[in-house]
């Protein structure tokens, strides 16, 4: 296939620009455990930014017409206190990481795989017009989160208030991402024609299922922002439904997470067992897996919601039943990757029960990016057990909220979900660009690195989650400031925890800067060949056909079904069971919006006649 | 499919539906149980604890930016608790410590749980959700006194 400029330059863009806002993400992170731990208290860097965009902010705002807002004003008098930059820098950490890079990173490893796959070329038009679209609701969204006018973290729950930048940006994120998708539709029409009959190879069937969920999912929360959330924060709404605003939320939140970890699983079936030099276990265990995330993983929403008022526990529980139900394409593919690694082991010559598992190319410069993705599953079993206890119902009343639940996902998408993709990105923008990697040692040591880091992180981030240490908490200033010794507030016993998970977040920012190393190394070095884009293909050990999984038509429809069935009497609780909608609070005020800007002009205009 | 496959999906599917049935166990014959839905009271302004029966008490919470209001709890050992929590301006989390009260208020409604203090002792409470820029200031705490 003939890689024209303008399309090499369409993949390299969407998977560099996230990656130069995954290094602040990951600097966010490493703040984040030093405030947690109570030692750091001030972040100099994230001070710089705030009088930086915090200036472009105040010029947009007069641009669009908008009367400087008297609280923008009032905001950068405030003294910087160090607990408005943990929030500040937990938004970024979460939003630019979790929400940003992955998108991005989906969008492009899709641009890669469809057209590598069904040897068709990609429309590079509506390509650019897709990721300009996302960069653009990036760029806006950044603005707001910058400039410390959006610290409502990640979840973004109302009725605390963004700046509707960092809405519209959202929004535009997810659209840029259905162009990005939609584009594919045609060339598998065309595909379909010039081969009828045959199976679609199980790549592009896993991207499709990526998107489907990716499209089903964020309608609803397109709902909340546009209809609910943007109207609010510009001021055309006064009060906001929170409850309802919360079950769009997590109808969305759920299948977030398989967004996230698809195209790692397209990784783990078509390549992983090439690399690993065997082949994939079983072709059909493949489609299988991606059937039922199609049809079990948006209607499991409300197993986020166990400890949220207003859904009836009946419902709660056929939410936890059917979260188990997306438990299951995980053990089958636990199964098929290891079965599809032992053959590879024992065709590299491994013998007798465990032999195998010493012959895998775990420390192979050459086929460096199997670390990445051998790194990340052994974290996700960790991730995927932890996963099982927050879905359990009652079990959850034991984790809710707690640390335990930033440990566990640390486990899945910054470890099997980031490991595939800083992998992919390294592999891809070396093969688009024909460049070699750079110091291929640094390049295979990032993943375990990583590992160590992670897994301690995570362990003291779940055994304090059990000792009640809460999440998304600045405790360095609250529980384990050493100035409330004595008070109620004061916990020592989480102490150790907060250190550990420190320790870890030290490894893995380690890890990261070694990352970035070699990613902007080799994206600098020089040229040694053609650009080019050849993926390992791995062929099926078993082969045969499913007729049923061959088509995702009938699926997607059941899925719907299911979801209609699952979320209909969530909703009608969340409607009968809320009295009263919100005003806006800013997180830097206990008192509404309205009646803070009142007391703001009431003390401009009480000043002159002093 | 070959058999192993099937033998390995057959006997995952069955792990996780025992796993099922021991949460069923555990929310039906041993009372632990996640928050439902409240529709018979609507979200109330005040902080109250009142007592209900012998050894039985409702304690009433408003959650606010940024800390619980409610009145000292001192309980002897062996009482029961009815919690109702609402919030009165954003999202707060409500967590007792060393029990199975993990709740959410959620402005606009109201939320319930049942409690029933065995050991004597300090429960501290925690704010586990994100309220703003003062959130982990925002604790509680109940005496359970012999």
């Amino acid at each position: 296939m003939e890689l024209t400029r303008s399309y090499r330059n369409l993949i390299r863009t969407e998977l560099i620009v996230p990656m130069v806002l995954l290094v602040i993400g990951v600097y966010g992170g490493l703040m984040q455990v030093l405030f947690r731990a109570g030692v750091l208290d001030y972040d100099p860097l994230l001070k710089l930014l705030l009088d930086t965009v915090g200036a472009v902010l105040l010029a947009v705002d007069r641009l669009f017409g908008r009367e400087t807002d008297p609280l923008v004003a009032a905001l950068s008098s405030v003294d910087l206190r160090s607990s408005i930059m943990y929030y500040w820098g937990l938004t970024l950490h979460g939003v630019l990481n979790a929400i940003v890079f992955t998108t991005f990173f989906a969008v492009a490893f899709g641009n890669a795989v469809v057209p590598y796959f069904l040897k068709q070329p990609l429309n590079t038009q509506i390509g650019w017009l897709s990721a300009i679209v996302m960069l653009v609701g990036t760029g806006l969204a950044g603005i707001a989160m910058f400039s410390g006018q959006a610290s409502v973290l990640y979840t973004f729950y109302p009725p605390l208030k963004a700046h509707p930048l960092f809405y519209l940006g959202a929004a535009l994120l997810i659209v840029g991402s259905w162009i990005g998708a939609a584009n594919w539709i045609p060339m598998y029409r065309r595909w379909r024609q010039e081969n009828p009959g045959q199976k679609v190879p199980l790549a592009v069937m896993g991207m499709f299922a990526t998107f489907i969920i990716w499209f089903i999912a964020t309608l609803s929360v397109a709902v909340e922002v546009l209809f609910l959330l943007l109207p609010w924060s510009l001021g055309w709404t006064e009060t906001v439904d929170v409850p309802l605003a919360r079950a769009l939320f997590w109808f969305f939140g759920h299948p977030l997470v398989y967004f996230w970890l698809l195209p790692a699983y397209v990784m783990y079936y078509t390549m992983l067992p090439k690399v690993a030099g065997g082949k994939l276990f079983s072709d059909a265990a493949g489609r299988l897996v991606f059937v039922m995330f199609i049809l079990f993983s948006i209607p499991v929403g409300a197993h986020h919601q166990f400890a949220d008022p207003g859904i009836g526990t009946q419902w709660k529980w056929l939410h936890t039943v059917l979260t188990y139900a997306v438990a299951l394409p995980s053990l089958i593919t636990a199964f098929t990757i290891a079965a599809s690694l032992e053959y590879a082991g024992r065709q590299n010559g491994g013998r007798g029960l465990f032999g195998w598992m010493f012959r895998l190319p775990y420390f192979s410069r050459e086929r460096w990016l199997f670390s990445y993705w051998i790194a990340g599953l052994i974290i996700f079993i960790f991730g995927g057990i932890s996963g099982i206890v927050n879905a359990s119902y009652n079990l959850n009343m034991a984790v809710h909220n707690t640390s335990w639940i930033p440990g566990h996902f640390h486990l899945t998408v910054a470890g099997p979900v980031l490991l595939a993709s800083l992998g992919m990105s390294l592999y891809l923008v070396t093969q688009l660009s024909g460049k070699e990697v750079l110091w291929r040692g640094a390049a295979v040591a990032v993943p375990y690195l990583w590992l160590v880091g992670v897994l301690t992180f995570s362990w003291g981030m779940m055994r304090g989650g059990l000792h009640g240490m809460p999440r998304r908490t600045y405790l360095g200033a609250g529980a384990l400031n050493p100035d409330l010794q004595g008070t109620p507030l004061y916990r020592a016993d989480w102490a150790p925890y907060a250190e550990i998970a420190m320790i870890g977040g030290i490894i893995m920012f380690a890890a990261m800067l070694l990352y970035f190393v070699v990613f902007f190394g080799t994206l600098f070095a020089r040229r040694v060949r053609e650009a080019h884009l050849e993926f390992p293909v791995a062929e099926a050990y078993h082969d045969e056909p499913v007729r049923a999984l061959n088509r995702l038509a009938p699926w997607v429809v059941t899925a719907v079904v299911l979801i209609v069935l699952s979320y209909t009497p969530v909703l009608y609780d969340v409607v009968r069971s809320s009295f009263q909608k919100s005003p806006a609070y800013l997180p830097e005020y206990n008192v509404p919006e309205k009646q803070l800007q009142e007391t703001i002009r009431q003390g401009q205009s009480s000043q002159p006649s002093e | 499919m070959v058999r192993t496959e099937r033998v390995i999906f057959g006997l995952s599917g069955a792990v996780m539906a025992l796993f099922l049935v021991g949460l069923l166990v555990l929310a039906t014959g041993f009372g632990v149980d996640v928050p439902g839905c409240v529709t018979e009271m609507k979200p109330f302004e005040r902080d109250t604890l009142f007592q209900t029966g012998e050894r039985r008490w409702e304690l009433h919470v408003v959650a606010r930016m940024w800390a619980y209001q409610m009145p000292p709890v001192e309980l002897p050992v062996g009482s029961e608790v009815d919690i109702y929590l609402t919030s009165g301006d954003v999202v707060h989390g409500f967590h007792i410590d060393r029990t199975n009260v993990n709740l959410m208020a959620v402005p606009g409604t109201v939320t319930y749980a049942r409690v029933l203090f065995r050991e004597p002792g300090d429960y501290p409470i925690v704010c586990h959700e994100y309220c703003g820029i003062g959130h982990q200031q925002m604790v509680g705490i109940i005496r359970i006194v012999q």
